[in-house]
């Protein structure tokens, strides 16, 4: 909400020592933020004055324009009391009109530097100005015409025009929609600035009684529309302008200027936060009447837009059909032009949620629509439509017909039990009863009572319906820079779970192998899993979509962190990088094609299974964790040559995370996308299969512009975290001397080393302390389709040295294992 | 020593004279102290200490003389034998000492080589500025409570006051999902983490929850469509707006430095009555002189950080937590907003678009 200071001085007085900077700091202290100060002319420096034109000469232009050729006196604001020579483009004035100059020396808004130049054949010494150039809106028909009353030439023209007006801008929470009217800002200033006197509501005046002389109305739907006032103007002359001073204020807040009834009906709603309609009376055909719409109902509103109705919308109709959206929007047939002589004015108090809904569904945003859906004073409908019809005559030369129709009767407020010490008790600071009272009563609150106060609200403020509600009041008033800052005493803290704690040393671990964290969005298309080569089967294509993404193309949650780390990868290839290791952990979004989630009541806690059952409405989100890395693992440098990473470091990624929570981490061989069909390990814990990791497919690389070989991995990390070795025994550790034996093993290429190192492990039995595969051969030597394993054993006894020979057989009995289950034979 | 001899040779046995002994021993010391290097030392000792060395045959003539000759005999030998072998020996420690040194000044390398072979890694500086809260708050005894970020309606709008009419919620522009019918969103705010901790727990409850949260704004320098927040929680008996106070005081000073405050101002949520906004004092200027050229806080001295009130009593009756017995208070700040105005960054893009060379300034700790 903006407004001039002035206007807001119109109805409550401040100490002349209260500045317009210490008014706004006491305002935001109580709850209307201060978000800016303004002046309309702010921007504008150096001589800008009042000019009388004395001669304009058309002179056409080869360009088909014609530009005046003006001399206008500025007295001695040019320093030479001499006609100052301007070139005007503008048409919309005459010789002795009094206009806006511009001298050079002047700057006008967006640093526009004002000097004489040469232009058409002439020196042109300054400007004359148009209201846009000066930051005053937009231009109607030219330049500036002032009323010829305005001031004396040279004089300067700020002052005039309410260029140096202050105009504060002030955010208005949602609930104090009574905040968005000039009555309501006096209000708060009167309560909230020390010294502030004298308010003055314009929305209490003498109102004429209700008679049966006015426009027919017949309200059917009175729970829609309690209250209905109509008042006429007749006679009006639709050409008659807007005094300066409502231009001025409808503009500072906002709002553009249109005509004298149109911008009044506004006027009087900042004035009192009143929304007003104006019908042109001469076209309605009979009665009014309000209702709700019927099915297949269509408006066209007067912002041009044809609308199919709801039946939830409140309409007014005549005898021609639907003319407007009760509250929300009038209609085109019915809207004031520029013939109108005879003005139906209306005020009317509508339904606040009906309100919302019906400007929800038709997506219409309007000053009257945001004050009409947040609550506004019932019991103003009269005073506001009299104040209409009042600056109507005044300044547009009509008749007040003597017609009042007054249709239905305010709703009462309710009263609410308040306990007396509720402020004290929320606010932790010494509020007395009394204190309470006196503040309730300052905002507009009857009160009654004591011990447990009752409390009836004024009828501007619907926001105060809880007992809480209104200890708020009393808090804000007494200063909320008055709460005392206390600590709690919690009781004593059990710190982070485990699976916390578990899910930080992830980070920490990933962090250690050279990975660099990243955080992507969670929105995916149907194109990210393409380029991923997901099959048309894959569960990862099962996707919750959302019904209002910001991109068509990515409109769902994904399953996959893959295509935000590839991405991510990609878009650091593309700033020159090389070697990259990223990784993010995030929950994925896996829809498990589920119920409803129910809108429970919120009068009572849901049962148990309510509870249970909205959750299980819910997709599952397990928490993944994904890894992409590509170029050099080891950097080359002057030590020799860096090392590329392979799918294992993929692997070893994962696996340095299972070691981190105690988990031995098993893979096996997979064709699963986006990995290479062959370079992919399924990852494995106990039999449970976490993920998977590898070489990213070659043509999944080349579809998200990696280079070959860039390797990425993604498991479920809530698994591995539920699986996390809790408590670890102490190890103890033989020292005894240990018995070293290495085979060579030369198997099919086909056989899964793990599956060799498996059936070694079995065969050499609880003497063997340790394996270390440490080469593998493929080449002539072992022949084609071969390859051969070479293993480094490692025995010792827990408890005594080993016997000679005895290394040797468990060795023969491991090889011999090998041999049986997976055709390994020994080296030669 | 060998037996008696038996051939015994009345003549005198020219090597066990005086002189002849002395002048081994010289030979032999001058040697040792000719000798420039460990292989020439090793030459000397062989020479002049070893088996065939002039003193030892000497010392197997000894067992050729009379007895009575044999002690001087023996002694002169010996001690010319223990000079030998004591010269040795110290040269030797003086020729070692002198390789290792020169060994030690061969082996100098220029040890300002660039070092770094393998790549360093960090944390995203969003899950430090997360954890780093978490660890204020669990230090106060709170625990950290979590919840999904696909959310049911209700928990994210209904149980928390913002009814299906509720203005306030045209304030959040909520993603929905598909079917539109099933009521689930994307959370708005980590708010329904608050109801469903008091839902599964009874008071006296102390919690914060950090986590992603989504909007439906165009992504630019300053408007992100998920961004991250913390909302602490406090339900107990007796609780108050002081408490809140001196809560987000505490929670200030950690952050940002000792002695900064906050301040309040009244605002509106549902979910709260009374509700204010939190603004944090400005860490740079502290409001001080240099406030009107400040750019941290754009010359207010102050900073808007979040918002926050007395849990509204109809949550807690939704949430099955008794409003005579219990009160609360909550609070919700922006953990990106905070990361961006304590480390200088005016445009959020970076956090999200993982440039590595980005993520690692921060390391892996803020
Ligand atoms: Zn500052």
């Amino acid at each position: 909400m903006k407004t001039p200071v002035s206007w807001i001085k119109e109805y409550v007085d401040v100490p002349a020592h209260v500045t317009t900077e210490e008014l706004t700091r006491r305002l935001t202290l109580t709850g209307l933020k201060l978000e800016g100060i303004h002046s309309p002319g702010a921007e504008i420096t150096g001589p800008l004055v009042v000019g009388r034109v004395l001669t304009m000469e058309p002179e056409p232009q080869k360009n088909g324009k014609t530009i005046n050729w003006c001399t206008v006196d500025v007295r001695d604001a040019n320093g030479t009391g001499e006609p100052q020579g301007i070139v005007c483009g503008a048409h919309n004035f005459a010789p002795g009109d009094l206009v806006v100059v511009v001298l050079p020396g002047g700057v006008l808004p967006g640093g526009f530097a004002i000097s004489a130049r040469k232009t058409y054949g002439h020196v042109s010494a300054g400007m004359i100005c148009s209201a846009r150039e000066l930051g005053l809106g937009e231009d109607h028909d030219g330049i500036i015409v002032l009323p010829p009353d305005a001031g004396e030439p040279g004089q300067d023209v700020r002052g005039i025009l309410g260029l140096d007006e202050e105009v504060v801008e002030l955010e208005i929470n949602p609930d104090r929609a009574y905040a968005l009217s000039l009555r309501g800002i006096a209000r708060e200033v009167l309560v909230s600035v020390d010294g502030a006197t004298g308010f003055r509501d314009p929305a209490v005046r003498d109102t004429p009684l209700a008679n049966d002389e006015g426009h027919p109305v017949v309200v059917e739907d009175g729970e829609g529309c309690p209250v209905f006032v109509a008042r006429k103007v007749t006679g009006f002359d639709p050409a008659a302008p807007t005094p300066d001073v409502i231009a001025q204020r409808i503009t500072a807040a906002g709002m553009r200027p249109i005509s004298l009834a149109v911008d009044v009906t506004n006027y009087v709603m900042l004035e009192t936060g009143r929304p007003i309609h104006a019908y042109d009376a001469d076209e309605l055909q009979g009665a009014l009447v309000v209702r709700r719409a019927r099915g297949g109902e269509r408006l066209t509103t007067l912002d041009g837009t044809a609308r199919e109705l709801d039946p939830a919308d409140l309409v007014v109709t005549d005898d021609s059909g639907i003319i407007g959206l009760g509250g929300v929007m009038g209609g085109e047939t019915t809207e004031i032009s520029a013939t109108t002589t005879s003005v139906l004015v209306e005020a009317a108090h509508w339904d606040a949620v009906s309100m919302f809904r019906t400007g929800k569904r038709h997506r219409i945003s309007s000053e009257a629509g945001k004050r009409n859906e947040r609550g506004v004073d019932p019991t103003i409908c009269e005073a506001a439509a009299d104040r209409v019809v009042e600056l109507l005559v005044e300044h547009g030369g009509g008749q007040a017909h003597p017609g009042v129709t007054v249709v239905g009767a305010p709703p009462a407020m309710p009263t609410v039990e308040v306990p007396g010490d509720l402020a004290a008790r929320v606010s932790g600071m010494a509020v007395s009863e009394e204190q309470s009272v006196e503040l309730l009563r300052a905002v507009g609150c009857e009160v009654s009572g004591s011990g447990v106060l009752s409390v009836t609200p004024p009828p501007w403020r619907p926001d105060l319906t809880d007992a809480q509600d209104f200890s708020e009041e009393v808090i804000r008033l007494v200063g909320y820079d008055r709460v005392p800052s206390v600590l709690p005493t919690p009781p004593s803290g059990r710190g982070l779970t485990r699976a916390q704690r578990l899910r930080r040393r992830v980070g920490r671990t990933l962090a250690g192998e050279g990975y660099v964290e990243v955080v992507s969005f969670p929105f995916v298309g149907d194109a990210d899993l393409d380029a991923l080569g997901l099959p048309p089967d894959d569960r990862r294509r099962d996707l919750l979509r959302l019904s209002n993404p910001l991109s068509s193309e990515a409109d769902a949650m994904t399953t996959t962190l893959l295509p935000g780390l590839l991405r991510t990868a990609g878009r650091n290839v593309g700033h020159g990088l090389g070697d990259v290791a990223i990784f993010e952990t995030a929950t994925v979004t896996l829809p498990r094609g589920s119920s409803p989630a129910a809108i429970l009541p919120v009068d009572r806690r849901p049962t148990d299974a309510e509870f249970d059952a909205l959750d299980k409405a819910l997709p599952a989100q397990p928490l993944h964790l994904g890894l992409v890395a590509l170029g050099d693992a080891d950097g080359s440098g002057w030590w020799g040559a860096g090392r590329r990473v392979s799918w294992a470091d993929a692997v070893d990624g994962v696996r340095a995370v299972a070691d981190a929570l105690g988990l031995t981490l098993d893979a096996r061989a997979a064709v699963v996308a986006p990995w290479h069909p062959g370079r992919c390990a399924e990852l494995s814990v106990d039999g449970v299969v976490v993920g998977h990791a590898g070489e990213v497919h070659p043509k999944v690389c080349q579809a998200f512009g990696l280079p070959a070989r860039t390797v990425a991995a993604e498991v479920d990390l809530d698994v591995l975290v539920e699986r996390a070795v809790d408590l670890r025994h102490a190890p103890s550790f033989s020292t005894y001397p240990v018995a070293k034996e290495d085979v060579a093993l030369v198997v099919d290429a086909a056989v899964d080393a793990a599956d060799v190192e498996a059936a070694l492990r079995e065969g050499a039995g609880e003497l063997l302390e340790s394996i270390r595969l440490f080469d593998v051969y493929t080449g002539d030597q072992v022949g084609a389709g071969r390859k051969s394993l070479a293993y480094a054993l490692r025995f010792r006894a827990p408890d005594r040295t080993l016997k000679e020979g005895e290394a040797a057989a468990a060795r023969d009995a491991a090889v011999a294992l090998a041999g049986e289950r997976t055709g390994a034979v020994q080296r030669s | 020593m060998s037996g008696p001899n038996t051939d015994y040779d009345p003549v005198e046995v020219t090597p066990l004279k005086a002189d002849e002994v002395e002048a081994m021993r010289e030979a032999a010391l001058a040697a040792v102290a000719a000798a420039s290097d460990l292989d020439a030392l090793k030459q000397v000792r062989l020479e002049h200490a070893g088996d065939r060395s002039p003193l030892a045959l000497a010392n197997r003539e000894i067992g050729a003389l009379p007895p009575q000759a044999r002690k001087e005999a023996g002694q002169r030998v010996g001690q010319a034998r223990g000079a030998v072998n004591q010269a040795i020996a110290a040269r030797q420690a003086v020729l070692e000492a002198e390789h290792e040194e020169r060994m030690l000044v061969e082996e100098t390398v220029d040890v300002t080589l660039p070092t770094q072979r393998r790549r360093r890694g960090s944390r995203h500086p969003l899950t430090l500025q997360s954890e780093l809260i978490a660890d204020l708050f669990v230090a106060m005894g709170y625990e950290v409570a979590e919840g999904p970020v696909v959310e049911a309606e209700w928990l994210n709008f209904d149980a928390l006051n913002l009814g299906p009419d509720h203005p306030a919620r045209t304030m959040q522009d909520t993603f929905w999902t598909e079917p539109a019918d099933h009521h689930v969103v994307l959370r708005t705010q980590t708010s329904p983490v608050q109801a469903r901790t008091m839902l599964t727990r009874k008071p006296p409850i102390y919690v914060v929850c950090p986590g992603r949260v989504f909007r439906t704004d165009e992504y630019d320098a300053t408007h992100s469509p998920m961004f991250h927040q913390v909302e602490g929680l406090v339900v107990d008996e007796g609780i108050t707006m002081a408490h809140l106070k001196g809560t987000l005081d505490h929670f200030a000073s950690q952050l940002f430095g000792e002695g900064i405050d906050t301040r309040f101002r009244p605002s509106y949520f549902p979910f709260t009555e009374p509700s204010a906004e939190v603004d944090v004092r400005c860490f740079v200027c502290r409001g001080g002189d240099g406030v009107a050229e400040c750019r941290t806080c754009r010359g207010e001295g102050w900073i808007e950080w979040g918002g926050c009130g007395v849990v509204n009593p109809r949550v807690l009756v939704a949430c099955g937590v008794d409003p005579d017995v219990h009160s609360g208070f909550a609070f919700g700040m922006g953990i990106d907003r905070s990361f961006m105005f304590r480390h200088n960054l005016e445009d959020l893009r970076p956090l999200f678009e993982g440039d590595v060379r980005w993520s690692s300034a921060f390391g892996t700790e803020i």
